[in-house]
């Protein structure tokens, strides 16, 4: 029997979908991780944002896996939700689908795309300038005028409006939904599931979906609070 | 009991189809919900109206026939049964009951509330067996030692009737609880492990063949499951198919 190659298998794709899910959110941990340093202590921040921001394995081994892993990661959601639908033709004229499952679990595709919405101002406000701060302008130095490290500075700067504040927070709410569904189902996708660790998995994953984007909203309103309102 | 349905009725394979609205009266509530759809049709054939079509066969809540989503519900409202087994107690006088087919690309419907789910008997073709050899010297299956648990678990697994209520519910109409539940009750025995390989590959190439949609753990199927077939055997089955893919 001719057989698909395992990417274009129904099990593949989640197994690839999960895995992506999995490395993205060990690198919200970490984002998470960095980002906290700015509230506790401005020169750490800056030094280890220094050195993510000109260390090679980061800037060409770790950002572009990164990349490719978003990007694998919401068109395969895209391209599955799109097969997904075209599996039942004529919908039902009741349904009742809260009767059986979570709104989070049913709607990842709505929580995604706003998270990818949101990428796209977060890579605006952020990765666009260092790119070409650095790779344009050639300008590997991260220091500013003054002759001090400029990134500490330059994401205070960014939560001044409160506008830009409250798209952010909305998005981490948005981002706490879709883990909350999305933490437990990787496991199971990838067979990591069992009938012993299910509670604990689902309990560890809301846990994580709550204080991974909390930490985000804090670390947001605690630079608008402290240093923006002026 | 005075209650109003709302079925859907189509002539054919091909043909549109539409909810169609009926009256039915003086139904006990100990009635099964499918006596209460044959005195609905009874009344029709009285009146020389072509009855409902719907799947049913042993009554008993074993053969896997009855269908039906109602009132937005693979079986109705109740859990762990077959519609069947579904009664009428679960259910209010004056009520609005909301009747459709199990809808999903791979059942085509044949006629009013019948679905062709022959997409299943192909899975299993593919692979739902361990070939024995049946020249007269069969070994007994009890010869060979299993772990109560594994062989609780494969049991468990086994009593799958395929009735697709999984795909019914399942926002994708994806197949997976009863591929899963299928590989699971050989995966869990050492009588399935000499084709363990070719068994998930080969299942779950025809389920993508059937176009049912991807899994994505929505877990609406387990719940209503009439056999409470575990969300832990997708998990198996992944397994399975990753270990098979990796070999």
């Amino acid at each position: 029997m001719a057989k698909n190659a395992f990417r274009k298998t129904s099990i593949g794709r989640k197994v690839l979908m999960a895995l992506s899910g999995l490395f993205l959110m060990l690198f919200l941990l970490q984002h998470l991780t960095i980002n906290m340093l700015s509230v506790i202590s401005p020169d750490m921040f800056n030094e280890v944002s220094h050195f993510m921001g000109t260390n090679p394995i980061v800037q060409f081994l770790l950002q572009p896996i990164l990349i490719a892993a978003i990007i694998f990661h919401f068109v395969m959601g895209i391209a599955l939700d799109i097969m997904n639908n075209k599996a039942r033709e004529v919908k039902y004229a009741y349904n009742k689908p809260s009767a059986n499952s979570t709104w989070m679990s049913r709607n990842m595709i709505i929580t995604g795309l706003v998270i990818l919405a949101f990428l796209g101002l977060h890579f605006y406000d952020f990765w666009i300038h260092e790119i070409t701060e650095k790779y344009i302008e050639g300008d590997m130095s991260g220091l500013n005028a003054q002759g001090e490290f400029r990134y500490h500075e330059e994401l205070v700067e960014k939560f001044v409006d409160i506008w830009r504040v409250i798209i952010y927070c909305i998005s981490f709410v948005l981002l706490a939904l879709h883990l909350q569904h999305g933490f437990a189902s990787a496991f199971q996708s990838v067979g990591a599931r069992t009938g012993k660790n299910k509670t604990a998995l689902q309990k560890f994953g809301n846990i994580f979906a709550f204080v991974v984007p909390a930490g985000f909203i804090f670390i947001a309103l605690f630079h608008h609070f402290t240093h923006g309102a002026h | 009991m005075n209650l109003t349905l709302k079925i859907w009725r189509q002539k054919g394979p091909k043909d549109q189809g539409k909810m169609v609205d009926y009256k039915v009266s003086d139904i006990s509530e100990h009635m099964s919900f499918l006596e209460m759809l044959d005195v609905l049709n009874e009344q029709l054939i009285e009146k020389g109206e072509e009855p409902v079509a719907f799947d049913h066969d042993c009554r008993e809540g074993i053969c896997g026939m009855c269908s039906l989503y109602i009132n937005g519900e693979a079986h109705g409202p109740d859990r762990g049964v077959t519609t069947c087994q579904l009664h009428m107690r679960m259910f209010n006088d004056g009520d609005t009951i909301y009747i459709e087919p199990f809808r999903a690309k791979a059942f085509p419907i044949i006629k009013d509330l019948t679905v062709d789910r022959s997409a299943f008997d192909r899975i299993q073709h593919a692979g739902g067996y361990v070939s024995v050899n049946t020249s007269g010297n069969t070994q007994d299956a009890n010869a060979i030692p299993i772990p109560k648990d594994d062989a609780d678990k494969a049991f468990d697994a086994a009593t799958c009737i395929g009735c697709g209520a999984c795909v019914a519910s399942c926002k994708n109409s994806s197949a997976m609880l009863y591929v899963s539940a299928k590989v699971s009750q050989f995966a869990l025995l050492p009588q399935g492990q000499i084709e363990a390989k070719d068994r998930v590959l080969n299942m779950v190439n025809q389920m993508d063949l059937e176009g049912f949609g991807n899994c994505t753990n929505t877990g609406a199927c387990e719940v209503e499951c009439p056999k409470g077939i575990s969300l832990e055997n997708i998990a198996r089955m992944n397994r399975e198919f990753l270990k098979a893919s990796i070999k």
